[in-house]
Order: C-alpha cells, then structure tokens, then sequence
C-alpha cells in the first residue's frame, strides 16, 4: 500500500450530485480514493460535509457503475448494451447527429439537463457547435427552478441577490463588516436538508446560533418551523398572496424604509396600489394563515434593522412563479434590506468570471451569427413566450416535448441528454415524455449509473466522471474554486471533456484556439487574473477583491454600473418595482396573485373527489433528486419511498403506519409506504419525488420499477403563465389514499 | 472514569444523517453498524404547536476515533457535523459548558 496523499478540492455535482461550493480533501492512495472530509481551510463549509460527499467511495467504486461507453445492442428498452471504445462512441454520436442537421436542421436535436449545478458550460457548448439553440430541462414543468425568481431580479435590480450569511467574506462570521440578519424569513425552504442555487444550507443555521430569529413560510412543520419565531403555515402555491399582503401592510403601516424608498426605489406608488387589493383578511382567508401571524411577521421583518430572505423553489412552483418572486423582491426593496450586511446581498460570479460566454457577441464570435440568429427564430417556445426570448436561452420545456409528439412546426428527432433522468426524475406527465421520446431517432444519455431513462431510451451511454475525476472550475458566486482530478475510474470522462471533443468535431474553426479544457478555462478565468493552476497553487479557492465584487454599499460607491454612478444597475438607476421589461415583453409590470390550478376554489368537484394536496419535490440529504438510491450507506437511512400523512387522516382512511398506499388521480397511482406523521396538515401529503428501484430488473417493462414509484407522472403538466416560467404543479396537485387491493 | 465526551447542543440538530456516515466511513462500518445514531421524535405542545427534535446518541461501537485523535483530529462526527452543533473534549470542560446551553446533552463515552 502505498502513502496517502491528501488534496484539496471543491465537490461540484457527479458524486454528490449537489449544487456544490464545499471544500472537501481528497484522500488518494494508489491512485484511488480512499477516503473524504471536509476542508477546514474552505470558507464555505469550513470542514463540514455532507452523507453524499461522505459516501463518495461508495458511489465511485459502485460495482454498477457505468465505467465504459456502452452501445445499445437490442431492442431499445431490452437493457442490452455492449461497451464501445471512446472513439467509437463519438463517431457514432457525430454520424447520428450530423445525420439529422443534414435531414431534418440542427434544431430538430434537443439538449436536455437536469438542475443547473455545473452542465451549463459543457452542455451549450456542445449544443451551439452543433448549431441547435435547443437546450433545455426536458420535463421540468415551466422550467419551474430559480430562473423565475432570476428574471423578477435581473428586470427590476439588475442584478441577482441572496441572503446575505456572510458568503463574500473570507473571515465570514468573523468578519467586522457582516452583521447577522436579526430576522430571516425562510420562504419555501428547509436549509439544512440542501444546499440550492449557490448557497449551503446550513448557513442559515449558522445565522441562527449567531441570534438571528427565522420567519418561516412553509405549508409543513421542519425542524426549522418548529424553532421559527413565527410560522406562516402557508397554503401550497399561495405564496404570491401571502407576499403581496406583507407588502401591504407594512406600506399601510408605514414601516418601509422611507429614505430608500424615495432615493433608490421606481415605481413604489403603484407597488402601493397593487398590494393594497390585498388586505389582510382576504389574504389569511386565500392562504390558510391567521391574520394575526401575517401583521406580526410583516413587522417583525420589516422593523427589522436588518434582514434577509432565503427563498427556495416553491416560489417558482406557484402559479406565475416569475410574478410571485417579484412580490417577494418587493418586501427587501421597500425595506431597504438591499446590499446592507445582514440583508440581500447581491450577488456577482466571483470576479466577474463565468463559466460560459452569455452575451451575443461572445457567442457570435464562438459559434457564428447564424446560430445567434436562429437563437430566438427556431427555440423552441421563443414566439409564444417572451422571457424565454429575452431573459434566458432555454428551450421551453412544455412546448418541446408537445412539439416532439406533433413534430409543428417541426419534427424533433434526437436528444442529447446529460445529468438528466427525464423518465425518473424531473418530467411531470413522465409517460407522456416517455411515449414521446420512445419515438425519437437517436438517444444519447451521458450518465453515471443506469437508471430508467439509460433503459428506457439510450442508444448509446457515454460514462461521466465524479468531481474526484475530473478538472473543472466554479464561480458560482463565491469563491472562485478549482477542481483539480486526482483519480481516474474506468474510462470515466468529464462532462467538459467529453462535450469538447464533440464540439471541435462539429465546429473546429470556431474552438480552435484552445487544444485542452484547461486551455478553456484559462480563458474564461482571465478576468480574476489567475490561470487554472495558479488557482489551484493558491490552495484551490479566491474570493473577489474590493470593487463590484464585493460587499457591502456597492450603489452608494458607484460599483454596480458601466458608467460608473451611484445607483442600481437599471436604466433609471433605481430599483424599478414597476418592471419595464415585464410591460415591454406583454406581461404585468406588476405582481400579482394567481390560485392553483388545482384547488378546492379552482376545481371545486375536482376537490371533491381528490381531496388531498399532494406536496412533493423537498429535498434530502440522502439522496439528491433521483440519485443516490444504490448507495448502502444513504439508502440504509431511507430505505423506502415514504408518504407523510397526518394521523387524523389516516385515521380518516384506515390506513396503518407503514402500510404501503396508493396515491391517486384522473393520471393514475403510485405507491407509497404510510409515514404517520405531525409534519403535514390534514389535507395535505408529502411525498419524495425521484424514487425508482436500482435494484430491480432495469430491462422494459421494469424500468427499475419506475411506474410504481414515479410521483410525477400524476402530476399534470402546463399550467404556464404569460411568461413561460414558473408555475409546474409538483406542490398543488390534488389526489386522494386508497388501500391497495391484494390480488386474490 | 470517562475522561472524554461529546457534548451536543441538540436543539440545533436537523437529523441530517451526516454524523452517521462520517462514522461509517471513519470506520469502514457496513450497513447495519454504526457508533452514532440520530432519533426523531415529533410532538405536539400544550398550545398545539408541533415540534420536531433531533438526538444523537453514541453506541458501543463509538470509538471516540482513537486514531484520529492520535493525529489531534476531532472525532469525525464532531467535525462534519453541518450545523456544527457537536463539541469533543474533556468530561471536566463539557460539563461547564453545558451549563451555558440551554438544551445540551452531554454524552460521556468510555470505549469498550
């Protein structure tokens, strides 16, 4: 046995499968990983882990593990695949591909990822090579997932903010400068289960020890509702009500920041008129939240002297998601809360680096103006919806898989799809995406594990590396991190790699200039005045220097605008509550408050038949999104598929603790193991999504036993707002119990 | 007697398992064994109110990571714990500090 070396890196998605941003130290002998703990010298997590990270071995050196590219050598569904060379491999995907650009136009192949994490990079530079503006999170209804409550921000402050925990500074709580938000409301989120969208969650218990009070709006009891000051225990999906009738009272009761508000705040008189059609009592009645807890939270958060808002996905998950998270922004913004310690703090990719160029020009220059231009003429979703257009460059992911049925205005026939299980994971109506991908003429599926989208649809599987194996950069928003690769397993290659070589193949003059990925990153990296390895000989992380990077005041200092003045990063130097851009792009330039389309007002006899809202898609440390089941030492925590039902329901239903259940609908049923339990409401239910079976038979019709454990395939699909984003039904669709029936 | 402890501020666990794989690996236990074992208990108060707590507690196969101390390591439980809410050391200090929390445990451990 040889000596242990010991190295310092950021775990960033494979492997934990997270968001990321923690330091971890690799422990590496005889070129395998041998062991993992966390970097007490990384400001982000300062040693701590996580069950993933620390169960990394075990998911590496998985016996199941998909080490070789594999070709599909039965019937597709029949699970009989044979190993092929890289080579092979990418031969085949480049004649399979160039095939359908020839026939049918690059468009008619989509790019599909799961949740954000570290795949935007590779995977558009993959797509644009190739010529197809077709990215997109194939089946996540209304691209429900942070780009809602992004476009509210980047159209009214220009800019994106998070809660401020210290995150920008080195010496974190340490740091003079940064005060603890006396409150935080928690909105939609349980932190300590996740670490979403940049941000680690147990931050926010770190503000806690540290005597900030939470407000929590949440429909369950957490641990951390159960130690919130005040919780609104709010009505699945009625968010934007709740919001809009804070928002009014603390106008009404004159407890907004007055100074801010007349200095640096456009459009407050109209904000004023909005919220006032949402008084109090009309707002308890429409979110089943007394009135009273309403007032008392709006004015603890507002008398605040500082405080912060930590937002989780339940927001883009409302009905008109993008306007619910403008209601929201609306509370930092009267009260000043902005770029203040303790408050939002707005948050830029540390030193202004980004992983991927954004702006026309950059991709112009990479990719040509012929794909800049079929950008907005041939996305999918582009003409009917206008963010999608002129906020960000997804597909939309509704219009795609009806359009992939339809094939109008025209046929979609091969899908490149990457940290993405679509049948298993994120596709609400999953037959239906299901069904409609069996159709297509070429699959890609670049995976770690089998699982039932690999089963269902791959023609070939292209392996990828964990964050162990591979090198990668983050600037997401802070610190700028390497990711140096220490170990090697099978033939496993990077996402980056592997998009790299298929890219030069499709678009050589565009890319010729870099012959490696780190080549790549240097480039990118160029701004923070550090290579790749200078990064890593640095110790593996760097924080942005006084200047727009950096905390606190920016507007005053004149830090946030090309031009140099105070102010915010909009074109009247406020910020502009009365969204411009919304009203430009034909939607409400206001916020305003939309019911589920599923609920007792909306669908009355619906309700009747189906009178349990069904909330699912919360977060576990054991298991992120539908990963992670084949891992003992996380499955060993949660071996079955839970349902969480209050006793008096299940009482209502006969129902015993660890009875196993339907949960059913017009859709269908699935199956799950009664969880008697105080954390729901009566007339709710809770439910893990991302459950299949890696332990059963993964050949058709099994699939892993997908179709019994599948949540999202009763959950119904569009219910998209004028904007295209926000509004996928996974927290308020109705079902009832049942008791499963024994075969005679 | 037991010179050594952990003392768990437990109103600050969220039952995130993190302990228990840490000792896992620590360890290289298999499924089934574990020194340290998290317990969710959910109830209801006298206003009706519903509270969730959290505690773990140590078992016979808790070494109290002997060979990591060796290094003048923590316990590897005690330092990847997420919210930080776990503190090794000397019996004698642990219980001084616990008298400052206002719901701590104390679990003093002699390793078998």
């Amino acid at each position: 046995m040889g000596k242990i070396d010991v190295y310092p890196t950021t775990a960033w998605s494979a492997g934990t499968g997270c968001h990321g941003g923690c330091g971890q130290n690799l422990h590496v002998q005889d070129g395998k990983l041998v062991k993992i703990e966390g970097n007490e010298d990384h400001p982000w997590n300062q040693g701590r882990s996580c069950p993933r990270a620390l169960a990394l071995t075990q998911y590496m050196y998985h016996e199941n593990r998909i080490t070789q590219p594999l070709i599909r050598v039965g019937e597709r569904g029949s699970g009989k695949f044979e190993p092929i060379s890289w080579d092979e491999a990418l031969d085949y995907c480049e004649e399979k591909m160039g095939g359908i650009r020839d026939e049918y136009g690059a468009e008619s192949v989509i790019f599909v990822q799961g949740t954000g994490r570290d795949i935007g990079g590779p995977i558009t530079f993959l797509a644009y090579s190739y010529g197809s503006p077709n990215w997109v999170q194939l089946g996540l209804s209304g691209h429900s997932c942070y780009t809602p409550r992004l476009g509210a921000m980047k159209t009214t402050l220009g800019e994106f903010a998070v809660a401020d925990c210290s995150q920008f500074l080195e010496k974190r709580y340490e740091d003079p400068e940064w005060e603890a938000p006396e409150y935080i409301i928690v909105w939609g989120q349980n932190p300590p289960n996740g670490c979403p969208d940049g941000f680690y969650g147990p931050w926010i218990v770190d503000c806690m020890q540290r005597g900030s009070k939470i407000i929590s709006v949440d429909p369950r009891n957490t641990w951390m509702s159960t130690r919130a000051e005040y919780h609104l225990q709010i009505r699945p999906g009625t968010d934007g009500a709740l919001a809009l009738g804070m928002v009014n009272i603390i106008i009404e009761e004159e407890l907004y920041d007055k100074d801010f508000v007349e200095k640096w705040v456009a459009g407050f008189e109209d904000v004023k008129k909005r919220a006032a059609e949402y008084p109090v009592d009309k707002v308890s009645a429409i979110t089943e939240i007394p009135a009273d807890d309403i007032r008392a939270a709006a004015r603890a958060y507002a008398n605040a002297k500082q405080a912060a808002i930590q937002w989780g996905v339940p927001v883009d998950m409302c009905p008109d998601g993008t306007a619910v998270a403008h209601a929201i922004s609306c509370l930092w913004t009267i009260t000043g809360n902005i770029d203040i310690p303790g408050g939002q703090v707005i948050a830029k990719p540390a030193f202004g680096v980004t992983a991927y160029p954004f702006t026309s020009e950059e991709l112009a220059d990479l990719y040509g103006k012929d794909l800049v231009e079929r950008m907005n003429e041939k996305r999918i979703g582009a003409d009917q919806y206008p963010m999608y257009k002129h906020f960000r460059g997804w597909a939309q992911p509704d219009v795609t898989i009806e359009q992939m049925e339809t094939g109008d205005p025209y046929p979609i026939k091969g899908a490149w799809i990457q940290t993405a299980n679509v049948i298993g994971g994120q596709a609400a109506r999953a037959k239906f995406h299901y069904d409609a991908m069996k159709k297509l003429d070429f699959v890609a599926v670049i995976d770690l594990f089998h699982n039932p989208t690999t089963m269902a649809l791959a023609d070939i599987i292209l392996p990828a590396a964990t964050f162990p194996e591979k090198n990668s950069f983050r600037s997401w928003w802070t610190p700028m991190d390497s990711i140096k690769k220490r170990v090697q397993v099978g033939e496993c290659r990077s996402d980056w790699e592997i998009n790299f070589e298929l890219a030069k193949r499709f678009n050589p003059e565009g890319l010729k200039r870099w012959d490696t990925v780190i080549d790549y990153f240097d480039e990118r990296m160029e701004p923070s005045g550090m290579t790749f390895d200078e990064l890593e000989a640095k110790g593996g992380w760097a924080m942005s220097p006084e200047g727009p990077g950096r905390p606190y005041r920016r507007h005053e200092k004149g830090q946030l605008r090309a031009d140099g003045k105070p102010g915010f990063n909009t074109p009247s130097g406020k910020v502009e509550l009365y969204n411009k851009s919304f009203e430009e792009w034909g939607m409400d330039p206001l916020p305003f408050y939309t019911e589920p389309a599923q609920s007792e007002a909306s669908t009355p006899e619906l309700f009747k038949k189906h009178p349990l809202v069904m909330i699912t898609g919360a977060r576990s440390n054991l298991f992120f999104h539908s990963e992670h089941r084949q891992v003992p030492w996380l499955r060993e925590k949660e071996p079955d598929p839970t349902v969480e039902i209050h006793p008096d329901t299940a009482k209502e239903y006969n129902i015993y603790d660890g009875e196993w259940v339907h949960l059913e609908n017009d859709m269908g049923h699935i199956k799950r193991k009664a969880k008697i339990s105080l954390k729901v409401k009566p007339n709710h239910i809770q439910t893990l999504h991302g459950w299949f079976m890696p332990e059963a038979e993964g050949a058709e019709p099994n699939l892993f036993n997908v179709w019994d454990f599948q949540v999202n395939q009763i959950i119904p699909g569009p219910q998209n707002s004028k904007s295209g984003f926000g509004g996928g039904q996974y927290k308020t669709t109705l079902v009832r119990l049942a008791k499963i029936k024994e075969d005679a | 007697m037991a010179k050594y402890g952990i003392l768990i501020d437990y109103d600050f666990c969220t039952g995130c398992h993190t302990c228990e794989v840490a000792c896992q690996q620590e360890h290289n236990y298999p499924v089934g064994l574990n020194g340290i074992k998290v317990t969710e208990y959910e109830y209801q108060l006298a206003n009706g109110k519903v509270k969730i707590d959290y505690m773990p507690f140590l078992t016979d196969l808790c070494d109290l990571c002997m060979s990591r101390q060796a290094e003048g390591e923590r316990p590897s439980c005690v330092k990847h714990c997420q919210t930080a809410c776990m503190k090794f050391g000397l019996t004698t200090d642990l219980t001084a500090e616990a008298a400052t929390r206002p719901r701590a445990a104390l679990h003093t451990h002699v390793p078998k």
